[in-house]
């Protein structure tokens, strides 16, 4: 691959796809390359890299808004808004530690891979919080959707479209995020030594309670053991977290231990430990050091315990739960057997998957993500078409020929 | 007038074929053609426009709504999705030459799982349906627009629609997880399910608030949440708009994100307190309505910092909610406020902007020098904390004059708040009303991006027609 283009500005992006699009060129694009090894190897003569089109353009705390250009680091979005008392509400993951790289991940990967974390169960997922994005088609037009409010129906919603799409659609250049007031305090109820059935079982519990809880996890033994909030527990664990006033989690989180009471002994992690343990969760420090492939599978709750024993059955993989149970982490051989018996449990979950790191002959030749059934994968072709028509953006990135 | 295209001389001339077409796709019932008949679907919510359709088809199944819109698309048909049609923008308008297809039959609730926190509805459950199907359990669904009597939830998924508890609970598209769609063409797709965040384009999120212009819902897969232990509401009442809009500010830098919180002006005060008795203080210029939600301490806690924050922009007056009458008799004026204001004028245009809040007091002020220059009166409703304003124009439809004028004060206000940075519609959707304005807010760069997506999903433009994009642009697309 020749050198990659690295734009200074939103001009320089929309000049260097318009070269593209006329010379047919296909391009990788990323910011500073942290997700370069999710989903599929991409084919491209050029990578473009917006990690120089970077900086904070608005931040209005009281209206609950900021926007920064894509290349912008997210920690110093994170730092800027904690500067205010406020946090990012979809508390999206730093997977570096999974995906065995060192850059730091830019705002605009987080949105193109619409990447949340335990508090995506309360507060939505990060495309939920993106008010407004400016992007480059594969046209090289700049496109713009959304804007900077927190209310608005005008239009087709390109802001979600284009988060998640993993840059197939169009080069994101600027996004403007809601964000919330960060709580004062969080407190976590934990359950230890419950086996996965009782353990997601109590996790609704709390969910279905009236108690405003933010997170709930499970881990195996072997997995809490990783986690050095945890370890000293000794045992599987389910995690129950509020975050609230003070007054409000020492209330919350003694109702939610009596509530919890009923499926085994209960104890509180204070604000520190809460802390830590959930930033274990939420960017899967569970399986850091783990050989071989990762994967997220996405079920309903209830179908996750089936999920995981499948999967420890087919091929003892390590694994633990998010989202109530509803977001199953796995790790496991790098093997088209191990990756089928992950579809099969997912789709016997009646859920999806997406195998988030593997070598590149796996990403290759998996399917990373579900197959759309063929009346919506004519949609996808024709909606991908409509961006990019030539291909030329991280073509093969989420489907082979897409 | 907004304009509308002629209609299709052709179909036109094959009604009686077409009519006959969908009798042999729909029981009996499931057809209308008598003219009669075809009265209650020529308008929605926007009653200001009237358009009876060729014919009315109600379908049952999925599978009914599937063959009708293979049938149509064979013929070239044009359609109009259909619910309750309360929609405020026209986006149930009928045309002559199309066929309204209503889903208000498929009315079943397939699914509750209280474990995984959603359940399955037809696209024809009413949006209080839901919450009322749930609430034994302590269960709700979470938005909640002020049609939520009558309002369904297939309309609800098409214009992404909110409520005054959006603040805390997002809208629509926050609370959804799956769908089922039928394509023009006839197919019906599955799109999420009971899992969060499917794989793929987001088409849960695209297909949300689009208007009827992608696809037809047919059902739809919600979460479920469970309820607080309870909620109360405090009244704060303010010399002028500036203050109201600096103490809202306040709240919310103090960390403190209150359920709802309601902001009314001096006439919409008026209206409501003539109305509903409810106690608002006549002579203030601004009024919050503020609801926390938690324990009975919690709200406690949260109310007592609130009046602290309202104790320091000087307030008229101050009313704390001590129980669940007191807490319903301050939202009283404000969920009957469009009744209000249709007592006091013949009609009023409801419109739908979002502003920056920190912009507020500076749009009221010239929507009260509009008001003056276009000799109408206007009542202000905002959401202040998301910054959703709802101005309502008072005018007389029997009054040509007074409708046209209306109707360029409703645009000057939209376009004013493209100005200070926010949108033509926080959650009323673009319909018919505000289609012409939509090049106020994009370029023909990206009306070009979004008329592509239109045509990936719907070729021939047959689907909800001469909506949302500026009319000229879609003539130049079916020529």
């Amino acid at each position: 691959m020749s050198e990659a283009l690295a734009p200074a500005d939103e001009e320089g992006v929309v000049t260097a796809l318009a070269e593209a699009y006329d010379a047919g060129v296909p391009l990788e694009i990323s910011g500073r390359g942290s997700k370069r090894g999710m989903l599929r190897p991409v084919q491209a003569a050029r990578g473009l890299s917006v990690a120089g089109h970077a900086g904070i353009t608005l931040y209005s705390p009281q209206e609950l808004v900021i926007a920064a250009k894509a290349g912008t680091r997210l920690d110093e979005i994170e730092a800027a808004v904690a500067a205010h008392g406020q946090h990012l509400i979809a508390e999206p993951p730093d997977l570096s530690g999974v995906l065995g790289v060192r850059a730091p991940q830019t705002l605009g990967g987080v949105v193109a891979a619409n990447l949340s974390g335990p508090r995506r169960i309360a507060g939505g997922a990060t495309r939920d919080h993106v008010l407004g994005v400016r992007a480059v088609n594969g046209r090289g037009e700049l496109i713009r959707s959304g804007g900077r409010v927190l209310k608005n129906v005008t239009g087709l919603d390109l802001c979600k479209l284009l988060s998640g799409s993993h840059g197939t659609l169009a080069v994101l250049t600027e996004i403007t995020l809601k964000v919330l007031p960060a709580p004062e305090r969080c407190g976590t109820v934990t359950l230890t030594g419950i086996d996965p059935t009782k353990g997601v079982a109590a996790l609704s519990a709390a969910l279905g309670s009236p108690y405003g809880v933010s997170a709930a996890a499970y881990l195996p033994a072997g997995a809490a053991a990783r986690v050095p909030a945890l370890a000293w527990l000794g045992a599987a664990v389910a995690l129950v977290r509020v975050e609230d006033f003070a007054p409000s989690v020492a209330y919350r989180t003694e109702k939610l231990r009596q509530e919890l009471a009923r499926f085994g002994r209960t104890e509180l992690l204070d604000d520190g430990a809460s802390r830590n343990a959930w930033r274990a969760v939420r960017d899967a420090l569970p399986l850091r050091g783990e050989e071989g492939a990762i994967w997220r599978v996405s079920v309903r709750p209830s179908a996750a315990p089936a999920a995981a024993a499948a999967v420890v059955g087919a091929f003892g993989a390590r694994w633990f739960m998010d989202w109530g149970g509803g977001l199953i982490w796995i790790a496991g051989p790098p093997s088209e057997a191990a990756h089928d018996a992950v579809v099969a449990a997912a789709r016997a979950g009646g859920g999806t998957w997406m195998l988030l790191r593997a070598p590149d002959g796996l990403r290759a030749a998996a399917s990373v993500i579900p197959q759309e059934p063929p009346a919506l994968a004519r949609i996808t072709s024709a909606v991908k078409a409509a961006f990019d028509p030539k291909g030329i953006l991280n073509p093969g990135r989420m489907y082979p020929g897409v | 007038m907004i304009a509308q295209p002629a209609p299709k001389q052709e179909v036109l001339a094959r009604r009686d074929a077409i009519v006959a077409g969908l009798r042999r796709l729909l029981p009996e019932s499931g057809v209308i053609a008598e003219p009669i008949r075809l009265r209650p679907y020529e308008t929605d919510g926007l009653a200001a426009y009237r358009q009876p359709p060729l014919a009315v088809a109600l379908p049952e199944t999925t599978e009914q709504v599937a063959a009708v819109l293979r049938f149509l698309h064979e013929e070239g048909v044009r359609i109009i999705p259909r619910g309750a049609g309360t929609s405020l923008s026209g986006g149930a308008l009928p045309m002559a030459d199309a066929v309204v297809v209503g889903l208000m039959r498929l009315n079943r609730i397939l699914a509750i799982d209280y474990a995984d926190r959603c359940a399955t509805v037809q696209a024809g459950v009413t949006n209080i349906g839901i919450t009322q199907a749930v609430q034994g359990t302590g269960f709700f669904y979470a938005p909640d627009p002020s049609s939520q009597l009558a309002c369904m939830i297939g309309g609800n998924v098409g214009m992404n629609s909110g409520g005054a508890h959006c603040l805390r609970y997002g809208v629509t598209a926050n609370n959804l997880l799956g769908l089922k769609i039928v394509t023009v063409s006839g197919e019906i797709i599955d799109i999420g399910g009971a899992h969060l965040d499917a794989a793929g384009y987001d088409w849960l999120g695209l297909l949300t608030g689009s208007e009827g212009q992608l696809a037809v819902v047919t059902e739809v897969t919600v979460r479920i949440l469970r309820g607080p232990e309870g909620a109360r509401a405090m009244l704060a009442a303010f010399r002028a708009n500036e203050v109201a809009g600096a103490c809202v500010d306040a709240i919310i830098s103090s960390g403190i994100i209150p359920v709802a919180l309601e902001f009314m002006d001096r006439p919409a005060i008026h209206a409501c307190e003539a109305f509903a008795h409810a106690g608002y203080p006549l002579d203030a210029e601004a009024m919050l309505i503020i609801e926390v939600e938690g324990s009975p301490a919690e709200q406690d806690f949260l109310l007592s910092r609130i009046r602290e924050i309202c104790e320091r922009h000087d307030p008229i007056s101050l009313k704390v909610s001590q129980s669940a009458e007191e807490s319903a008799a301050i939202w009283k004026g404000r969920k009957g406020a469009f009744g209000a204001v249709g007592r006091i004028s013949p009609d009023y245009l409801c419109m739908d902007g979002t502003i920056p809040t920190g912009r507020l007091p500076e749009v009221l002020r010239r929507i009260g020098e509009m008001s003056e220059r276009y000799g109408l009166k206007v009542a202000n409703i905002f959401h202040a904390g998301d910054g959703n304003l709802h101005p309502l124009i008072m005018f007389d439809a029997n009054d040509p004059d007074s409708f046209a004028r209306a109707e360029r004060f409703g645009a000057d206000v939209l376009r004013l708040c493209v100005e200070v940075g926010g949108c033509l519609t926080g959650e009323h959707g673009v319909g018919v009303e505000k289609r012409d304005l939509m090049d106020a807010q994009f370029t023909p760069t990206d009306l070009a991006q979004q008329r592509r997506i239109k045509d990936a999903f719907d070729p021939l433009w047959l689907l909800n027609p001469s909506k949302v994009f500026p009319l000229v642009e879609t003539l130049k697309q079916a020529a």
